[in-house]
């Protein structure tokens, strides 16, 4: 890549206001730095995995609001954690977390139980438990 | 500790983090070395699909050395002293910082991702490699220099801690380190030497994951996701590869391009001609892997095709990668045989 190809579209990191580095050659083919805003073939690749988390969350809210699964997925799927990312802030073995997704395990969880979740989603446990 | 401790310290942008705090904590005890001499002397280029690994849902391909390795190769074929500590206590972590910048050391730390809230929103996932340098503290804001970005930056107390102690993959545990002791005088050439070595041993390794071999996996992959995954989840896996080799920190063309200037600059380094040529050709395999990364998202981006044509364009990009593995695989035995 030239020095003078390094894209410069528009990008996500224009909101957080920086640009990333690349590496390229300058006229003389010597190696130096060039600051980018970006690159569209990525953006497009960010946008559509954020689309699709997106779609993960909307469905986990649909599905909560039907009683098909707990508030913990969909709080799960908002922070774009997975269940082994989840088991691993709350210190629960998978299974368990798997397990208190059932509306009715959850119903019945511990307000200790709860409060590991809450924390981890930085949120209070009665929101954690009122969502509907 | 003195409530305002602010060390002399010089924050220089890098492509990417790890390659770049080495560089800057080198940089402030005067040694200079550049980013891609620390990349390359640490092996930090490789290809790998990590088949029992999902990010996000999709499979995982990394275009560089596993979170620490490059720093490790490095500071063991410099021959640098480097002093690393885990905690299991977040407060104990915190002050065993504060004991550091009293002294006026800046340490090199290593954090996740998801919570650092000076990132982009987009960009913010559970990632726990991500690697920064704290330089000092004023009132409860620490001074952080994100070798990412273009500035320094600053985390509350708060803040800080929560990075250090992200969980899932890679787990920081509060990971802290930074050069205690260093050789008499700098020896980079035989290093140069181990660096390049090692790399080439990894691309041309004869395991089906790693390498130009793994580049030859994907690509088979790749032809068969439409029809076995759906178009839907198809898109979604090329997209992460797409995002894997081009995301911030690769410098562009997964890694290939600080490759090059690593070997334009060993070479003159070395007075070896042969690795300035390579280093060309090196860059013309980057170019490709752009190509691919363009031609890819074509696909994605354009939704609505059928699958017959989309099956066309998956194999077309297939090719390409397919393409690129015979490249790389003539490219490491002739750099093989270069040093």
């Amino acid at each position: 890549m030239k020095k003078e190809e390094v894209p410069q579209d528009k990008s996500n990191l224009e909101s957080a206001n920086f640009r990333e580095l690349c590496y390229a050659v300058d006229e003389n083919g010597e190696y130096t730095t060039e600051n980018s805003t970006g690159w569209e073939p990525k953006t497009v690749a960010l946008n559509n995995a954020i689309e699709e988390i997106n779609e993960r969350i909307a469905d986990a809210k649909n599905r909560v609001l039907k009683g098909e699964t707990s508030p913990i997925e969909y709080y799960m799927e908002l922070h774009k954690m997975d269940v082994g990312i989840l088991s691993s802030y709350v210190g629960f073995w998978q299974w368990k977390v798997k397990r208190h997704f059932k509306p009715s395990v959850f119903k019945k969880l511990s307000e200790k139980t709860l409060h590991k979740y809450a924390e981890t989603f930085d949120i209070s446990v009665d929101e954690l438990k009122s969502m509907s | 500790m003195k409530p305002e401790t602010k060390i002399d310290f010089t924050h220089h942008q890098s492509a990417h983090c790890e390659n770049g705090v080495v560089s800057n904590l080198m940089k402030h005890n005067g040694f200079t070395v550049s980013e891609p001499m620390v990349f390359g002397i640490g092996s930090g280029l490789l290809f790998c699909y990590i088949p029992i690994l999902k990010v996000n849902y999709a499979p995982v391909i990394t275009y560089r050395a596993l979170p620490g390795h490059i720093f490790k190769k490095f500071a063991k074929r410099t021959g640098i002293k480097m002093k690393r500590e885990k905690f299991s206590n977040p407060k104990e972590a915190k002050a065993r910082l504060d004991e550091n910048l009293a002294r006026n050391n800046p340490v090199g730390l290593q954090v996740g991702v998801y919570n650092l809230i000076y990132f982009p929103d987009e960009y913010r996932f559970h990632f726990n490699a991500h690697n920064m340098v704290v330089y000092g503290k004023e009132g409860d804001r620490y001074l952080i220099s994100d070798p990412v970005m273009e500035e320094v930056t600053s985390l509350s107390e708060k803040e800080l801690e929560k990075v250090r102690f992200a969980k899932g993959a890679f787990a920081p545990k509060g990971h802290m380190y930074y050069p205690i002791a260093f050789p008499e005088k700098m020896e980079l050439k035989g290093a140069i030497v181990k660096g390049i070595k090692d790399t080439c041993r990894a691309m041309l390794a004869p395991v089906p994951y790693v390498g130009y071999k793994g580049i030859h996996k994907i690509a088979g992959l790749i032809r068969k996701w439409p029809k076995k995954k759906g178009i839907k989840t198809a898109n979604h896996y090329l997209g992460q590869v797409v995002r894997m080799q081009e995301e911030i920190g690769t410098g562009g063309g997964g890694f290939r391009y600080i490759y090059a200037a690593f070997l334009q600059e060993a070479g003159k380094l070395l007075g070896n001609e042969k690795l300035i040529e390579l280093s060309k050709e090196m860059t013309e395999i980057g170019d490709l892997w752009r190509d691919f990364a363009l031609e890819a998202s074509r696909i994605y981006k354009n939704r609505s095709r059928s699958v017959g044509s989309q099956t066309d364009s998956y194999n077309k990009v297939a090719d390409q990668l397919g393409h690129i593995a015979d490249l790389e695989k003539v490219f490491f035995r002739k750099l093989k045989k270069a040093i």
